[in-house]
């Protein structure tokens, strides 16, 4: 819950609500990214972008190298692993 | 030193490794006064278990597990307020797995689910309100939990309810932060901390500034760090060396991912939508002065504890941990989890009895979790 983990933002899919299409180790779900959002460029910019995604907003940006880095030590503590279960029970659960 | 092999960079971790024994070594400290360093986030906790970084730095260091994991000092009686919201026949309660487990009085909310109530874990609030979209005639509850980090998901959350005008979502709002319960420590007497590694992912949000009370008027160190063994190593070798230099400054060594002043759009969301509470109750430290947020009047419709007229403050409150839980001793560094009379026996991952033990982040499931595999190397 508290840690963030890092997904690729795959496709802006609700503009009005600022939600996007992120790819988090294969899993896709949707996120809100108002909060990186740029201030003078379209939402649109942020497409092919990695971000620390915490509990359904994105909350950093990070380069890919910080976001390869940051997944395998989340996976090495165990802690990717339940992001994604929760993610995919989540989903599951609609 | 299996451990080691671990690191991205073994080279550079024996390097700051040497370098910490060599500070450690000049402050004087020893294994009997050892310099003490608080990691105030649970994720820091998890990781330097993980790694085994607390065995690989000097003995005349200690580590002291700060109280940063919000399911570990969740009070006993916001528990039973969950219960009770989620047996309400018209709820669907909604939270995150982590808090399923922690015990109640009565019961926990995984053993309420089993029961009947209709409970569902969520990854996110935007699936709750999702399924307050989905579900017109329910009243969807979200239990809003977590520190900074999950602070501005909250209320973005709610604003995006009252955007869309619904008015069957509400959000039990249990949010705390990071900066009171630090210097309640340091007001205790009884606490002899030198220093603190800072959370990452909260700073993320917060920024540096917060933090700048400990050290101008505590005159201690603090470090904001990453998660990596190797981020976490520098960082406690800047605290060691502001005290070997007589400084006490807030130092960033996560610069890559935590800007000097935060991210200004949670901040402003957090600002429009809550306001701190007078003062709050956490398990195993008691009240503290401004350390939880309620949620402003102008978002009354989406305050759980307005709607269903619960939560803190509205009816009795301080209910006692299980008898012999020695979870504030611990969270407050005065044991280790080993020397509580429960560990192991009638305290374990499976069957927790205190809330340190529910958490991969809190203290006591770090060393229940990586005890064995160190006997095993010792071996």
């Amino acid at each position: 819950m508290c840690l963030g983990i890092p997904g690729r933002i795959v496709a802006i899919s609700d503009p009005e609500r600022k939600l996007a299409t992120v790819e988090i180790s294969g899993v896709r779900r949707e996120v809100n990214v108002v909060c990186i959002k740029p201030e003078d460029k379209p939402l649109e910019s942020l497409v092919g972008s990695w971000a620390l995604i915490h509990v359904g907003f994105a909350m950093s940006l990070i380069d890919e190298a910080e976001a390869a880095k940051t997944l395998e030590i989340l996976m090495q503590l165990g802690e990717a692993q339940q992001e994604i279960e929760a993610m995919r029970a989540s989903a599951a659960a609609e | 030193m299996r451990y080691t092999d671990e690191f991205r960079d073994p080279v550079a971790a024996k390097g700051v490794l040497a370098a910490i024994a060599q500070v450690v070594e000049d402050l004087g400290a020893t294994e009997k006064e050892p310099v003490r360093i608080m990691e105030i986030c649970g994720g820091h906790t998890h990781a330097i278990f993980r790694y085994g970084l607390d065995r690989l730095t000097p003995p005349g260091l200690e580590f002291i597990h700060g109280p940063g994991c919000p399911v570990c000092v969740l009070p006993m009686s916001r528990v039973d307020e969950c219960v009770e919201l989620a047996e309400r026949p018209e709820v669907i309660f909604t939270t995150f797995g982590d808090a399923m487990r922690v015990p109640g009085t009565r019961k926990s909310l995984l053993q309420a689910k089993a029961d009947g109530a209709d409970i569902r874990m969520v990854y996110s609030p935007l699936d709750a309100l999702a399924l307050a979209r989905k579900n017109p005639d329910r009243e969807v509850v979200f239990f809003g939990l977590g520190f900074e980090t999950t602070t501005p998901s909250t209320a973005l959350s709610i604003l995006q309810a009252a955007a869309e005008g619904l008015t069957n979502f509400s959000v039990f709002c249990n949010h705390i932060t990071v900066p009171p319960p630090i210097k309640a420590l340091l007001d205790d007497p009884e606490m002899t901390l030198d220093g603190f590694v800072g959370p990452g992912h909260v700073s993320m949000v917060i920024g540096l500034e917060p933090y700048r009370f400990i050290a101008k008027d505590y005159g201690k160190p603090i470090v904001v760090a990453g998660f990596e063994p190797l981020d976490l190593l520098q960082s406690v070798l800047m605290v060691l060396r502001q005290l070997a230099e007589g400084r006490a400054e807030v130092e960033n060594q996560y610069a890559r991912v935590v800007p000097a002043d935060g991210n200004p759009q949670s901040l402003a969301a957090c600002a429009e939508v809550y306001e701190p509470r007078e003062r709050f109750e956490w398990r195993g430290l008691g009240e503290i002065d401004k350390s939880g947020l309620k949620i402003r009047a102008p978002y009354a419709a989406f305050d759980a504890e307005r709607k269903f007229e619960i939560g803190y403050g509205a009816g009795p409150r301080a209910v006692a941990e299980p008898e012999g839980c020695a979870c504030g001793l611990v969270m407050t560094g005065r044991i280790k989890p080993p020397a509580c009379p429960k560990f192991g026996k009638d305290c374990t991952p499976e069957r927790p009895l205190g809330a340190l033990m529910v958490s991969s982040e809190g203290a006591c499931a770090a060393y229940h979790q990586y005890g064995a595999a160190r006997l095993e190397a010792a071996e």
